[in-house]
C-alpha cells in the first residue's frame, strides 16, 4: 500500500497525508480520489441500504428512510409462499449450475484434449450458437413444453424439472468456451505421464484434470447460479402455479400488484433473496474477476 | 475423492496404454475388468435407458411420432457412445450436447417454424379440432327436443349429470366423457343414487351453480349429436349447435341463415360474404407475420419507434456504464491510494445483487407518489420518473448504468493491470504526456482487450427483458392503446407482450416468432460483425 509506516494506523488518511505533504499536493494527487470514490460508493450502496431500512421498517413504508426498526416484515414472510420460493429458486439454481459444471467440463475436457473428426465444426458451432441468446425463444420452449408435457407429464409446463432441462440446453452455448481456453492452459504432458502409468481416460479426467482446473469450475458454477437464480422470462412463461414459482416470479407478481401494501414484505423477501447471492459473489470475487478478465483476453 | 485404481496396477502389471491398444485384447475389455468406473457407468446407463423405455412407451400411447423419433434417435445414440470404444470424444460430450440440440437449437428452429404460421388464439390447434370447437360453440336448446329428467353427481371433483332419456335408460357422463348406460337408482322419475358418484345435495348445488349451468355433457363421441345441458339441475335438454359440418365438402353450414362457410387459406372458415368463424386451425402464412410487422399500420410504427430504441437503450447503456467505468478504473488505478478495497467491494454491491431485485427496488423508488426520489430529493414534487414517455427511457438507462457500471470497473481495471509495462515506459521515454499517452497507448490495448465484452455487453442489454418489464411493464402505453405496447418497450419485451404467454393479451404466438427471428438476425449479425472486427484489431496490434 503506501509509504507512512511511522504514524499510528488509526490517524485518519487525511492527517496522514498532510504531515507528508501539503493538502494542496495531497489532494491533487490523491485526495480527489476518496472524493471520487465516496461519491460512488453512495451512488452505488444508497439504494441497498435503503431497502435493508424499508424491511426493517415497522409499516414497511416506501418513503420513510428510517422509522421503528422491528422484524415484522421478516416474520411476515413466513405466511405466505416467499420460503417456497426460495426453495424452489435454490434447486432449481443448484441444479442448473452442477448440470453446467459437468456437462461444460466434459465438452471442454473433450474439446481441448482429443482431435477427432467434426472437432472445428463443433467449436465453431458453438462459437454461432452462443451469439443466439436462449430466452429469444421462450415461444417456442412454451410450445415444446405443452407437447412434452402430453407425453411425459414431468416434463411439461409448471415443471421445475423441465425448466431445470430447458436452463441446461444453454449449458454447452454459454460455458464451454470459457473452459476451453482454460483446460488448454493445463499441460498435456500430466494426462500423457498419467496415461503411461496406466490410467483411463475416466481415471485422467475425473482425478487429475478436474482438479486442477477446479478455479474455473467454480467461476461457471458460481455464474450459472447467479444468472440461473435471477431468470425471468423462461421462468415466467413455464412456471405458472404459484407454489412452483421461483423468487424472481413471485416477487415480480407482489411489486407489480398493490405496491404500498406489500413494500415491507417485498424489502425483507429481496434482502433475503440477496443474501446467499451476494456472499457467494464477495467470497469468489478474485475468481470471478479474473474469469471476466481472462474472457476478454482470450476473446 | 478415493483414486480409482486400476487392478493391474496393484498386480505389479506393466504400465499400460488401454486407450490406444487395438481393441479386442480380452484382458482389457470393459466388460471383463469389473472396474468400479464400468459398475457407475453400467448403472448410469440403466437408469437413462429406463427412463429413455418409458419416455418412449409415453409418447408411442399420446400418439406423439415426432417426440418418439427423436427419442429413440437419441437413446439410441447414448447405448451406442457409451458402450463402443471408438467414440472417445462422444461420451464426452454427449450428455451437453443432448440437452443443447433439444432445448436450444431445436427451439431455434422451432421458432422458425412457428414464425412462418399462424400460431394463436384461434389458430391453436388441427382443422379436425377447429371444428369439433366450432360444433360445441353457439349451442342452442333443440326446438321441441325430449326433457331428461336429471341429477348432478360427482366423482373425485368432476361433475356429471346422470340422466333418464325418453326409453326409460339411465345414463351418466362428464364433460369429458360423453353419456353411457349406467345403474342407477331411480324414484319417482327421479335419480337417487348411482353406483360410484356421489349425488350431490342441496347446498352443494348452490355453491357450485355456475359450474353446474356451464356443464355440457356430451351425448355421444360425434360433436354433431349435441349435448345435455341444464338450468336448474332437475331438468336437462339436448343442446346442439346451429353449425353443421359436411365431411365430404368440408364447409359448415348455419342451419340458421344458410350461410355455407369454406374455409380459406388463413385456416378460418369463410362465407362469401367474407365473415369468418371465430375457431380456425393453424396453417403456414408464408412470410405475412413478417409483412405484418414492417407494414400494418397497428405494429409498424410501434415497431420501428421500438426498434430504434432498443438500439438507442443497447448502445447508450454500453456507452454509459463503460465510461462511468473506466473513469472509476482510472481513479483508483493508484497504488499509493489506501481503501482501494474497501472502495471496490462497496462498489460492485450492485452488481452482486439479483438483477430483478435490483429493478424492482428502482420501480419501488421511482413511484411517483410514493417513492423514494420525489420524496426525499424532490421534496414530494409527483415527477412522473416511470409514466413520462422521455423519463421513463432516461429513468430506465439511470438504472441501468447503476447496474453495470460496477462490471465495467472491473473489467477495465483488470484490463489496465495487465496492460504491459514495457510500453507504458517507453511512451515515458519518447515524452508523450500524460494526455498523449492516454489517447495513443492506453485507450487503443484497453480496447482491443474489452471489445469482445462490450459486444456482449450490447448483446446482453438488446435482450435486457428483466429490467425493462419489471422497471416500466413497457410503459407508458402508446397513444395507440390497440396494440399493448409502450414507450420503454424493448424487442423482447414486445415479443413477450405479443406473445400473450401471460395471458394479458390475445395470443399470437406466429407474430411474436417472427420478432425473435428479427431480434435472432440484428443480434448475430452484429455479433458476428464485430468478432470479425475484434480478430482484426487483435492481428493488427
Amino acid at each position: 500500500m503506501s509509504t507512512s509506516t511511522a504514524v499510528p494506523a488509526k490517524a485518519s488518511t487525511a492527517q496522514v497525508r498532510r504531515n507528508k505533504m501539503a493538502f494542496g499536493k495531497w489532494f491533487s494527487e490523491l485526495g480527489w480520489r476518496h472524493v471520487v470514490g465516496v461519491v460512488a460508493v453512495v451512488f452505488a450502496a444508497f439504494p441497498l441500504v435503503y431497502l435493508l431500512s424499508a424491511s426493517l421498517h415497522e409499516k414497511g413504508s416506501l418513503t420513510d428512510l428510517f422509522g421503528p426498526v422491528s422484524t415484522a416484515n421478516y416474520s411476515a414472510l413466513s405466511e405466505t409462499m416467499f420460503w417456497t420460493w426460495m426453495g424452489n429458486s435454490v434447486i432449481i439454481a443448484v441444479a442448473t449450475s452442477v448440470g453446467t459444471v459437468l456437462m461444460g467440463a466434459a465438452a471442454a475436457y473433450a474439446f481441448s484434449r482429443y482431435r477427432f473428426s467434426g472437432r472445428r465444426l463443433g467449436l465453431t458451432s458453438l462459437l454461432i450458437i452462443q451469439m443466439f441468446p436462449q430466452m429469444l425463444a421462450f415461444v417456442a420452449i412454451f410450445l415444446l413444453l405443452i407437447s412434452l408435457g402430453d407425453v411425459v407429464p414431468a416434463l411439461g409446463l409448471n415443471s421445475k424439472l423441465a425448466l431445470i432441462c430447458v436452463y441446461l440446453g444453454g449449458a454447452l452455448g454459454v460455458n464451454t468456451f470459457l473452459m476451453y481456453g482454460f483446460f488448454n492452459t493445463i499441460p498435456r504432458e500430466l494426462d500423457e505421464a498419467a496415461k503411461i502409468d496406466g490410467a483411463t481416460h475416466a481415471q485422467i479426467y475425473w482425478t487429475i484434470i478436474l482438479r486442477l482446473v477446479a478455479p474455473i469450475l467454480a467461476v461457471v458454477g458460481l455464474l450459472s447460479f447467479i444468472s440461473t437464480f435471477g431468470e425471468f422470462i423462461i421462468a415466467r412463461s413455464v412456471l405458472q402455479s404459484e407454489g412452483n414459482w421461483t423468487l424472481a416470479v413471485g416477487l415480480y407478481g407482489w411489486v407489480s400488484s398493490l405496491l404500498e401494501a406489500n413494500w415491507g414484505l417485498f424489502a425483507a423477501g429481496a434482502v433475503i433473496a440477496t443474501l446467499p447471492v451476494l456472499a457467494l459473489f464477495l467470497y469468489l470475487q478474485k475468481y470471478i474477476v479474473g474469469g471476466l478478465t481472462a474472457g476478454s483476453v482470450k476473446g | 475423492m478415493p483414486t480409482v485404481k486400476s487392478p493391474h496396477a496393484d498386480q505389479g502389471a506393466p504400465p499400460r496404454t488401454p486407450d490406444l491398444e487395438p481393441v479386442g485384447r480380452a484382458d482389457h475389455s470393459h466388460a471383463r475388468t469389473m472396474r468400479p468406473g464400468f459398475l457407475a457407468k453400467l448403472v448410469l446407463m440403466a437408469v437413462v435407458d429406463a427412463i429413455g423405455v418409458y419416455c418412449l412407451l409415453a409418447a408411442w400411447n399420446a400418439d406423439a411420432w415426432g417426440i418418439f423419433a427423436a427419442m429413440l434417435v437419441l437413446l439410441v445414440a447414448a447405448n451406442w457412445v457409451y458402450f463402443t470404444r471408438r467414440a472417445l470424444a462422444l461420451k464426452y460430450i454427449l450428455p451437453g450436447l443432448a440437452f443443447l440440440l433439444v432445448f436450444q437449437i431445436f427451439v431455434v428452429v422451432y421458432t422458425g417454424f412457428v414464425a412462418f404460421t399462424n400460431y394463436g388464439d384461434g389458430h391453436n390447434g388441427t382443422k379436425q379440432q377447429a371444428v369439433d370447437a366450432l360444433l360445441v360453440q353457439d349451442e342452442k336448446r333443440v326446438e321441441g327436443s325430449p326433457s331428461y329428467p336429471l341429477t348432478v353427481v360427482s366423482q373425485d371433483g368432476t361433475l356429471g349429470f346422470a340422466v333418464i332419456d325418453p326409453d326409460g335408460k339411465t345414463l351418466v357422463g362428464t364433460a369429458e366423457d360423453p353419456l353411457t348406460p349406467d345403474d342407477a337408482t331411480v324414484e319417482s322419475d327421479r335419480i337417487t343414487a348411482v353406483d360410484g358418484w356421489t349425488v350431490l345435495s342441496r347446498q352443494d348445488i348452490l355453491a357450485q351453480q355456475k359450474a353446474i349451468t356451464a356443464l355440457r355433457v356430451p351425448i355421444s363421441d360425434e360433436a354433431a349429436d349435441g349435448s345435455i345441458r341444464t338450468q336448474d339441475a332437475r331438468v336437462g335438454y339436448v343442446f346442439k349447435s346451429t353449425l353443421t359440418y359436411d365431411a365430404a365438402a368440408g364447409t359448415m353450414t348455419d342451419t340458421e341463415s344458410g350461410a355455407v362457410y369454406a374455409p380459406n387459406d388463413h385456416g378460418e372458415f369463410e362465407a362469401p360474404d367474407g365473415t369468418t368463424l371465430p375457431i380456425g386451425w393453424r396453417v403456414t402464412v408464408g412470410f405475412e407475420n413478417f409483412t405484418t410487422a414492417f407494414s400494418d399500420s397497428r405494429y409498424a410504427k410501434p415497431f420501428f419507434s421500438i426498434l430504434v430504441w432498443t438500439f438507442a437503450f443497447a448502445i447508450l447503456s454500453v456507452l454509459t456504464t463503460f465510461l462511468l467505468g473506466l473513469f472509476l478504473a482510472m481513479v483508483f488505478n493508484d497504488t499509493r491510494m489506501r481503501g482501494r478495497k474497501v472502495y471496490r467491494m462497496l462498489m460492485i454491491l450492485p452488481y452482486a445483487i439479483p438483477g430483478f431485485v435490483a429493478a424492482l427496488l428502482w420501480s419501488g423508488m421511482f413511484n411517483r407518489r410514493f417513492g423514494l426520489i420525489n420524496n426525499l430529493f424532490f421534496g414530494g414534487a409527483e415527477i412522473p420518473w416511470l409514466t413520462d414517455p422521455w423519463l421513463a427511457k432516461f429513468s430506465v438507462l439511470f438504472v441501468n448504468l447503476w447496474l453495470g457500471f460496477p462490471y465495467m470497473f472491473l473489467i477495465c481495471t483488470g484490463a489496465l493491470q495487465s496492460l504491459p509495462s514495457d510500453v507504458l515506459e517507453a511512451a515515458k521515454i519518447d515524452g508523450a504526456s500524460k494526455l498523449r499517452t492516454w489517447r495513443s497507448v492506453i485507450m487503443p490495448l484497453l480496447l482491443v482487450s474489452t471489445a469482445p465484452l462490450l459486444i456482449s455487453s450490447f448483446a446482453f442489454n438488446f435482450n435486457n427483458f428483466t429490467l425493462i418489464y419489471m422497471l416500466t411493464g413497457g410503459g407508458p402505453q402508446f397513444e395507440d392503446a390497440s396494440v399493448p405496447l409502450g414507450h420503454t418497450d424493448i424487442l423482447i419485451s414486445m415479443v413477450y407482450s405479443i406473445s400473450g404467454i401471460d395471458g394479458s393479451a390475445p395470443k399470437n404466438y406466429g407474430l411474436a416468432s417472427a420478432l425473435s427471428i428479427v431480434i435472432f438476425v440484428i443480434v448475430g449479425g452484429i455479433s458476428a460483425l464485430a468478432f470479425r472486427q475484434t480478430r482484426k484489431l487483435e492481428e493488427i496490434n
